[in-house]
């Protein structure tokens, strides 16, 4: 790729008159071989794949194995058509989409990795949560995707996208920033302003720790998502408003990496901090898996922290 | 770069709930099964760090054990992969092991059959993202993403440079290629991965050099 960071990618979108979307495309196509429309209709699929998830959590009974998650997407919708909310339509429908999609996502119900399966429920809440309303069809959602992988594909490669390797803020938060970068061109914003929305998305999830209750991709991830959603959205608004943000993108991408290698162990996907070790997540975890010998040494280890 | 494709970044299409511990897990089993090259009839799984904390609860033990009946990430048969390879005969026995200097999503695999047996060591470094470390000891860093020749060969000079005028004459571009060797003079492995898909033709052309004791050819995971 001719882009390995934020800045670089605007510079290109910017010099050569595009979005970000379109540079995407174009340096796939010269990276892989791969013809562009190949390139662009994998992306449809996925496209199709995600609106699934996001149709199955909205209507079907989705219940998690462990019995932890499951329901609240629809529990959102059915209070969303009451009609009186705070947050307002826009923001509420791309939360409870975000939340269908990480309910399927914990039933083991089929998802596409954005960029991970814990944070799947973001980029695609904010896509089919705002579309409709935005009014943009089938070949802007494609291109939401692509702009939002531009983004990913530079802090995946700067940073992390794993909770186990950089806690909670290289997923979710990567996924806020990336969604909140992809609004930004979706509503018509300048490849400069999704550089500031993704910077302020990802600022706000700094420091954000991996702690599953029982190890289980269910609490709070789903929560998680639903605030990644309603983030990544008011960072766009920020952008789009002209506000601009004094770290660049680039350094906060540099600071995420920075926070997440000081991060202690507990609290990167082992399930040994944060709220699996409050009492109610020890509870669970203790219904779902029983205790064990093993589990007795770790908590020695934890002291010892 | 780790990540060299917007379909890592959006994708992969995958059952839940983690993509590095099912999904990652699930093409650490699928390149262990190709790297042995045979249907295991005993798998002795080991998993470290992460995966050890949290196998249970992100169905890394049934996406690894589906991964080794061959199984895409996103094959919903994924879900009863224990059960399944009950019903097959395939033996699975699951162990963590503290080992704190390795990668936090570490497994280890041993797969046997009657013919023999391989250990493997894989990592998943997230997004569904993988590394095949080591292999019948020898060292590796594979990903899985391309096509990748195994040129398993006796250490001797100019072996690389008659593998590489093989694929250059039939203008295949090697992306990657490294070398690892039990010895000096001894086995060695050569892998090379490559741009264009390498045919089952230019595999027995390689075969045919002296030295060089067997290729494998893989398409990408």
């Amino acid at each position: 790729m001719q882009f390995s960071t934020i800045e670089e990618l605007v510079q290109l979108a910017e010099a050569q008159g595009q979005a970000i979307a379109d540079i995407m495309i174009e340096e796939e196509a010269l990276a892989t071989g791969v013809p562009k429309e190949k390139i662009i209709s994998k992306m449809f699929q996925h496209l199709d794949t995600m609106e699934k998830a996001v149709q199955r959590g909205l209507t079907e009974e989705i219940r998690s194995r462990s019995g932890l998650t499951g329901g609240d997407a629809r529990k959102l919708e059915g209070y969303l058509r009451q009609g009186s909310t705070l947050s307002g339509q826009r923001v509420l429908q791309a939360v409870s989409r975000a939340i269908a999609t990480n309910e399927v996502n914990a039933a083991m119900g089929t998802i596409v990795a954005t960029p991970t399966a814990g944070a799947s429920g973001v980029i695609p809440g904010c896509l089919f949560g705002l579309a409709g309303e935005l009014g943009v069809d089938r070949d802007v959602m494609v291109r939401f995707l692509f702009t939002s992988g531009a983004i990913g594909y530079v802090i995946a490669n700067r940073s992390f996208i794993s909770g186990a390797a950089g806690g909670c803020q290289a997923e979710v938060g990567s996924a806020s920033a990336m969604a909140a970068g992809a609004i930004v061109e979706m509503a018509g914003g300048t490849p400069r302003q999704s550089a500031h929305a993704v910077a302020i998305a990802l600022k706000n999830t700094l420091g954000l720790v991996c702690d599953p209750v029982a190890g289980l991709v269910e609490v709070p991830c789903v929560m998680r998502n639903a605030m990644g959603a309603s983030n990544a959205i008011v960072s766009a608004d920020l952008a789009l408003a002209g506000i601009e943000s004094i770290i660049p993108a680039d350094e906060v991408i540099g600071a995420m990496y920075r926070v997440g290698q000081a991060m202690p162990g507990t609290l990167k996907e082992t399930a040994l901090g944060g709220l699996a070790a409050t009492p109610t997540g020890e509870r669970h975890r203790q219904r779902l898996f029983g205790s064990s010998h093993e589990r007795a040494e770790e908590k020695g280890g934890i002291q010892d922290e | 770069m780790k990540y060299r494709s917007v379909f890592d970044i959006i994708g992969p299409v995958m059952i839940g709930p983690s993509s590095s511990h099912t999904a990652g897990a699930a093409r650490i089993g699928r390149m262990a099964r190709r790297l042995f090259g045979r249907v295991p009839h005993k798998a002795q799984i080991e998993f470290c760090g992460s995966f050890a904390k949290t196998y249970q609860g992100h169905g890394t033990d049934v996406a690894i054990v589906g991964g080794l009946m061959g199984f895409d990430t996103h094959d919903p048969r994924i879900k009863d992969a224990l059960k399944i390879s009950e019903d097959i005969g395939l033996a699975i026995s699951i162990t963590t092991v503290d080992l704190p200097e390795e990668h936090p999503n570490t497994a280890w695999i041993r797969l046997e059959d009657e013919a023999g047996a391989m250990r493997v060591k894989g990592i998943s470094v997230g997004g569904g993202k993988i590394a095949m470390l080591e292999a019948d000891e020898f060292q590796m860093n594979l990903s899985g993403d391309a096509w990748t020749a195994f040129v398993f060969h006796k250490d001797q000079f100019g072996l690389i440079a008659s593998v590489a005028s093989v694929l250059a004459d039939r203008r295949i571009n090697i992306a990657r290629m490294e070398m690892s060797r039990k010895a000096k003079g001894q086995e060695a492995l050569l892998i090379i991965e490559t741009d264009e898909e390498i045919s089952a033709s230019a595999g027995s052309q390689i075969a045919g050099i002296a030295d060089v004791a067997h290729v494998r050819i893989l398409p990408p995971l």
